[in-house]
């Protein structure tokens, strides 16, 4: 990790985003002691909850010794937030999952497994298998933290939407640009 | 006498309405074969001008994979340009509306020339009791018609969510008519790793979709006759 050598002083931010979703048991989780002290451990310093619409309030905290803590509801734009974090934990939605893979910011998806149609889980288990991200439940989530090794997650190239438009101007008869 | 001729002629009458039935329902059953057969193959003649394009948004992720593939379309080809999504949700339509006026301001023209933004009644919303949503349903599938008459799209994009199930298969229906030929493409969400979604499934299976993209080598293995084009994100 290579965290050794940062100063006290350096702010090192974790980002947790719910999207738009209701995900209590996420934020329930990265609220608890034992997610914090291994954050605190991995040397990070700040911990910002984008809770959505959750009911679950969690504790706000100065830090002094341990992890600070802030939340909010909902921001029109994350992506201010995810610029400034140090490593992301998000729910399952795709949206979130590339707009954070583009900004290339280590990246924990949490499977939320109380939705019935749990599709999601597909899409963050295979970049989970090609080393993009980690993928974990909220049960599972503090022995991801502690055994993450971010140096081995490869980063992210993003996709090409030239191929279907390709197949698309060939079917309907237009030449090739 | 009387009784026998009457149930001579019923006879007749029966045999007549059965084959008459029976030409009927194999007419249409030559058509849907005919237009399922034709559905699937490029447009025979090269395209000169313009397809009128109708562009279905669904909420999120959805909505940013379909302005990815817009990108790289040639908006002179693909014009003009109907945007359609759910009543209920104004972030997509809001972003397709930022898509084009980006593209105006580029072009220096007026989005109202070559783009509209319309919303669809959603045939059930989440939680939404099953006696209402009898009604609601027959009410969206109305203005889906509606909608599907005013715009008679040449070409239809769609990409998962569940508004573009009707939308395509009145698309559909004005193929089988005669009334506008519509090649339908849809392009499975690269949230779909191993299955498609009940939405990509229902146009696979009844071939609807002229073209069916998916975004991942594993699920084109699983359904032959989608086209893997790789990730768009």
């Amino acid at each position: 990790m290579g965290n050794d050598e940062v100063s006290d002083k350096e702010k090192r931010v974790v980002f947790v985003t719910v999207g738009t979703t209701c995900f209590d048991a996420l934020v329930r989780a990265v609220d608890s002691n034992i997610i914090k002290q291994a954050l605190f451990a991995k040397g990070y310093t700040h911990l910002l909850i984008q809770m959505g619409r959750g009911s679950y309030i969690p504790s706000k905290s100065e830090g002094n010794g341990s992890l600070a803590v802030d939340y909010f509801t909902f921001s029109s734009s994350i992506a201010v937030y995810l610029r400034s974090a140090s490593l992301v934990i998000s729910h399952a939605g795709s949206g979130s999952i590339f707009e954070t893979l583009r900004l290339a910011k280590p990246l924990i998806v949490v499977v939320n497994e109380d939705l019935m149609d749990n599709h999601q889980s597909e899409l963050a288990e295979e970049l989970a298998d090609r080393k993009h991200l980690y993928c974990a439940s909220p049960q599972t989530l503090q022995q991801t933290i502690a055994h993450m090794d971010l140096s081995s997650l490869f980063p992210y190239s993003p996709g090409d939407a030239t191929p279907v438009a390709k197949h698309i101007n060939s079917f309907l008869g237009f030449p090739d640009d | 006498m009387d009784k026998c001729n009457g149930c001579g002629f019923s006879n007749v009458a029966s045999i007549a309405v059965f084959s008459s039935a029976i030409f009927v329902v194999s007419l249409i059953l030559v058509r849907l074969l005919y237009v399922i057969y034709h559905s699937r193959r490029p447009l025979s003649k090269r395209a000169s001008k313009p397809v009128s394009t109708l562009i279905i948004l669904g909420s999120g992720g959805h909505t940013a994979e379909m302005l990815n593939l817009l990108a790289v379309l040639r908006k002179d080809r693909f014009n003009p340009r109907f945007y359609i999504a759910a009543a209920t949700d104004n972030m997509s339509l809001e972003k397709a509306q930022l898509f084009e006026n980006s593209l105006a301001t580029e072009n220096a023209t007026r989005v109202t020339d070559t783009a509209q933004f319309m919303k669809i009644y959603r045939s059930r919303e989440v939680g939404q009791s099953y006696i209402t949503s009898i009604w609601t349903t027959l009410i969206a599938m109305v203005h889906a018609l509606w909608l599907m008459i005013k715009i008679r799209p040449e070409v239809i994009l769609c990409n998962g969510p569940g508004t573009c199930i009707p939308l395509c298969a009145i698309a559909f229906i004005f193929k089988l008519l005669g009334i506008r030929w519509s090649s339908i493409f849809y392009v499975e969400s690269i949230a779909r790793v191993r299955r498609l979604s009940l939405s990509g499934l229902l146009l696979y299976k009844f071939r609807m979709a002229d073209q069916l993209f998916v975004q991942w080598q594993q699920l084109q293995r699983q359904y032959p006759r989608a086209t893997y084009v790789g990730r768009l994100m």
